[in-house]
Formats: C-alpha cells, structure tokens, sequence
C-alpha cells in the first residue's frame, strides 16, 4: 500500500480547483490512502469538502503564520505533514508559490521534485511523471530516485475533478513547530487587481488570448467579451503584455506563464515559438488572425483568416444566443 | 555590497532539440544563448549597482568549458566578475544537485544578495532559487517585479500573483528571483563587451568548492529521465477564409466550438 499526501490549495476554505483534480488523481492512481494537508486561514473548513474527491484523511494546520509570511512557515507544516502521515509520495499544484513550498521543503527533507506533470503512474512504490519538455515538443517520463521523499508537481487540467462518492475524510490537527526562520519573510501587503469573475489563467479550461494583431489595449475588451461568452481566462503573448496593453501576469509563452487549457483561442497572435512554448500542449487550438502565414495556424484545429475586430463580435453574440 | 548573478547557459529555444544517450539535452548540437530570464536579474543588480557606490556584482554560473562564452555575455552588461564552475561531473544535473553546487561556491564567498531569473527557458521547473535559498539558510523572495534594497540591509520585493502582487520584507543576505514586468534590461555596448575579456573569471571544480562528483550531475540529482520521445508534430486543421464581414469566420467557429462541446 503507497499512501499519498496531497498538499491542497484553497481560497479561505474552498479547495482550489485543481486541488480536486489532483485528489482525483491520487485516488485514482494510488493504492492507499489519499491523505490532504491544508494550511492557513480556512483550512479546516476546506478539509470538510476534500472527502468528496477521494480523501479519507486530512491533516490541517491553521497557523496564523501561514498567512503573514512567505512560503517557509508552509514548509514547516508540510514537512510536519509528511511526517504525521509517514507518506512518501507528495502531490501538489504545479504553481509558483505552491513551488517555492516544495522546493524547499524537498531539500530539507532529502527529497526530489518532478515539476509540471501532465499524467502519472504508480510503478511499484515510484510515481512516474509523464510531462513535456522543450515546450511541448517532447514527452519524458521522470521519477524521483533511491530512498527519497518524491514530490510531484501536477499542471492543471491534466485530471478531472470526479466526485469519489465517499465520506468526510477523518481531520486531525497537525502539530507544527516552526524554527525562528520560518518568519524572516513577512507579508506586509497584498494587492489583487478587481475581481473579474473569470477563472485564473493557470487554472482556466478555456483561454482567450490576444497579441499584436490587436493593435491597442482597448482590444483586449474584445477578448474579454469573448472569454466571458465561453467561461475563459484571458491570456496575452508577450507582445501585447510589452505594450503595456495588459498586466505581465498574463503573459502565455517562454518567458510567461505555461498552460494547458481544453480551449486555447490565439487572436491576433502570430505564434513565434516563445509564445507556441506556452501553449502549444492545450488540447484544443483555435486561431483568428489577418495574416494567412502566420506559424500559429501551424498548430491550429482550426483556423480562421480574417479580421479579429469583425469575426469576434457576431461570434460572441451567437454564442451568447445559444447559451440563452 | 556584494551581489551574486547566477547566469545560465541554455539551449536557443528556436533551435530543435535533441537528446544524447543518457536522456539529457544534448547540448552539443544547438546553438546556446544566455538564459533570457536571467538578462532581468542583471539588469536588476546593475540598477542597484548605479544606485549607490558600495556595489560589486558576480556572475555564477555552472557549466561546461563552453559555459564561458555566456560567462563573457553576462560581464559584457557590466558585471564585475564571474566564478565558473565547471566539472565533467556536473553534466546532467536537475534543479536539486544544480542548486547544491551553487549554494557550495557561495561557501567561501563573501556576498549580501542573490538575484536570479525565476526560470531557465529549458527546464522552466522555478525549482533552483528556492532550493538554493534553502541549502543556504536565507529567505527567499521569489517572482520579484518590484525590488528595493535598503542602505539598512533591509530588501524588500512586490512578489508577482495570479491578478496582483504581494510584498514581502527580509533582511540581507537573500535571494531574490525576478520575472519579465521588473524591469527592460539594456543591451551590452561594444565598451562593455570589450571590458568583458579582461574581467577576472575564476574557473573552479567540485573538488575546490568541496564537493565529490556524488554530489552533482546524474549521481547527485534526485531525479531521473526514464524516457524522453519527440511528439509526433501536430497536423494543421481545416482553415477557413473569412468573407470581410466576420460572418462566416464567426459560423465556422461557431461550428466548430458545437461540435466539440465547447458551447
């Protein structure tokens, strides 16, 4: 029997989505105990709702540090975790925050750390990582090797979010102390820009990016309008996000965010291979721009040559007629 | 102040890729550049370097011998030195025996501040700033898009998030990792490039920074490739010209977002 602990995110109580898909995952793939470890504000409340997606424990840590400082009291709690539960294998959200956690945590405990996967298999006591590299233009299969704790970070949107059917998972209060280091990184502010009601990009099923073809920052309205028609994140190549047309945050390609959504729509979008380096692993590719050489359409399911400004409007009111 | 550069040299991300027997990249066969991300973390240091007269900057990097061309490239932007550490044995290395040899070369070295790009464009795991802070025992402030050191030691960093920032504050030393919106780094000029060749540029093994080769490459690395396949290239789908109004780019897609359950 391998247990598997999964370091779960959440939003003050409610389990991220990707945190589901990955408990998900574990349940699935695993042959033991799936075992949640939550920290921060809500953990609790967030460790009533991880039975539902396969978790038959829950380790929960409410410090109040997890919340004041950056990543090293989590380290601590994660490292408390993995020793409550005495798992060998750990699961988390390939996030950069959630990344910072685990690293650390990995060198404390003498682990490894396969980042980014898009599947896994248990092969005897190893989970094996299948994940791209070279921006998609190839597969590997990664594990950790020898005696080590393995940490496996998994890409959103590579499970679904399946309702096991089970139980609550049995909670337990994890005792954690923190060594005086674990709070030399103090959280003075945080500043989030006015909520959109649209998903996180990392997180989205449906991404709708716009580049260079759009010409200006008001373009990214149109983009918009049609990421809420289809329930979407709204993503950007980085010469759009150069232009100053929209944050940095929600750059698509090498030097930017990588995804992996069902539904990518490029607009405007040429796809030089720093920007098909971010997204070239979504499932499903679809393409409006002018220029009817543009190496996007390369990877395109399906490809529309024509004026974003004149395509996107009627496509978003059909859309929206057909949702009712 | 001391500042330390990490720089690393990595596979052009245009070039097409390959990998050698041991399932790593064969770096032979491509063309290789500076890591862009890592064009940030200099600029970044150079910034605090104008901004007062104490500073001294140092390029870090591990790599073959042909690692110093890029060495070279980070001093050209006006770096003041740089430590090699190149060793046959630190081929193949991943994010956990890459951050292990860095934190040893800093054993011995005098420095306040670490700052790095948050990724290499071939790995892109995040992994090294974090794990290297670890091996050192400093606080980490991770995706920088604001940074201010101050003259009291004090380092303070806007950490990028998902639709916003968070700002955390530490004391020196540190290590900062910083993504694209910090800052729009400059080109190295033809003086620059020139003072490059002169900079001194210490070239040492792992035995010098006391490590074995157990410590680094395959042998010290926590992970393994078990396999590494091409992705069969994807074929092009239907294009469809649109008419000049929108209409019939719009009833394709339409379609075609139907068809697979999108709408």
């Amino acid at each position: 029997m391998t247990d598997i602990l999964v370091l779960v995110e959440h939003d003050a109580g409610t389990p991220k989505k990707i945190s589901n898909q990955i408990l998900t995952a574990a349940k699935a793939k695993g042959d033991g105990d799936v075992i949640a470890a939550l920290f921060g504000a809500g953990a609790a409340e967030a460790a009533d709702k991880v039975g539902e997606y396969g978790a038959t424990k829950a380790l929960v840590w409410e410090g109040a540090e997890a919340d004041d400082y950056a990543t090293e009291p989590k380290v601590a709690a994660l490292q408390a975790a993995i020793e409550a539960s005495g798992a060998s294998i750990v699961l988390y959200a390939a996030d950069p925050f959630v990344t910072d956690v685990v690293a650390r945590c990995a060198v404390r405990v003498g682990g490894g750390v396969v980042a980014d996967a898009v599947d896994l298999e248990l092969e005897g006591d190893r989970m094996v990582a299948t994940k791209a590299i070279f921006g998609g233009d190839m597969n590997s299969r990664c594990q950790v090797q020898g005696d080590r704790t393995q940490f496996v970070g998994v890409k959103a949107n590579s499970f679904q979010a399946e309702s096991s059917g089970g139980g609550a998972a049995e909670v337990t209060t994890l005792d954690v102390s923190l060594p005086e280091s674990a709070t030399r990184a103090k959280i003075s502010d945080r500043v989030e820009a006015e909520a959109s009601g649209r998903p996180e990009m990392t997180e989205a099923a449906i991404i709708v990016s716009g580049g260079r073809g759009l010409g200006n920052a008001e373009g990214f309205d149109l983009v918009g309008e049609l990421a809420d028609a289809l329930g979407g994140a709204v993503g950007a190549s980085r010469a759009a996000t150069d232009a100053g047309w929209i944050p940095h945050n929600h750059q698509i390609g090498q030097t930017g965010k990588t995804v992996s959504p069902s539904l990518y729509v490029a607009s405007g979008i040429s796809g030089a291979i720093q920007h098909r380096a971010g997204m070239q692993t979504s499932q499903t590719i679809a393409v409006i721009n002018k220029d009817a050489e543009a190496p996007i359409f390369s990877i395109a399911d399906i490809g529309i040559v024509g004026d974003l400004y004149k395509v996107i409007p009627p496509l978003v009111e059909e859309i929206n007629k057909r949702k009712g | 102040m001391r500042i330390i550069c990490p720089v690393k040299r990595v596979p052009d991300t245009a070039a097409e890729k390959k990998v050698t027997e041991d399932l790593t990249v064969d770096r032979d066969s491509v063309e290789a550049i500076l890591n862009a991300n890592d064009e940030w973390s200099i600029e970044e240091a150079l910034r605090i370097k104008e901004s007062r007269d104490d500073v001294e900057i140092v390029a870090l990097c591990m790599g073959p011998d042909t690692a110093q061309q890029t060495v070279r490239k980070a001093l050209s932007y006006g770096l003041d030195a740089a430590i090699q550490i190149t060793d046959e044995a630190v081929a193949g290395s991943d994010a956990v025996a890459t951050a292990r040899v860095l934190a040893a070369a800093l054993k011995d070295e005098e420095w306040d501040l670490i700052i790095m790009g948050n990724q290499s464009s071939d790995a892109r795991s995040m992994l090294v700033p974090a794990m290297l802070a670890e091996f050192l025992d400093v606080p980490a402030l991770t995706y920088a898009k604001r940074l201010a050191v101050g003259d009291d030691g004090s380092v303070e960093a806007d950490r990028e998030t998902a639709g916003g920032h968070e700002t955390v504050q530490a004391t020196l030393p540190a290590v900062v990792s910083v993504v694209e919106a910090i800052n729009e780094p400059r080109y190295p000029n033809f003086k620059g490039i020139m003072a490059a060749k002169k900079k001194p540029l210490e070239t040492k093994d792992l035995a010098a920074i006391g490590l074995s080769a157990d410590d680094a490459g395959h042998a010290g690395s926590a992970t393994k490739v078990l396999e590494a396949t091409p992705k069969p290239p994807k074929e092009a789908g239907e294009k469809i010209e649109d008419d000049g109004t929108g209409q019939v780019g719009a009833k394709a897609l339409v379609d075609f977002l139907v068809e697979k359950k999108f709408i």
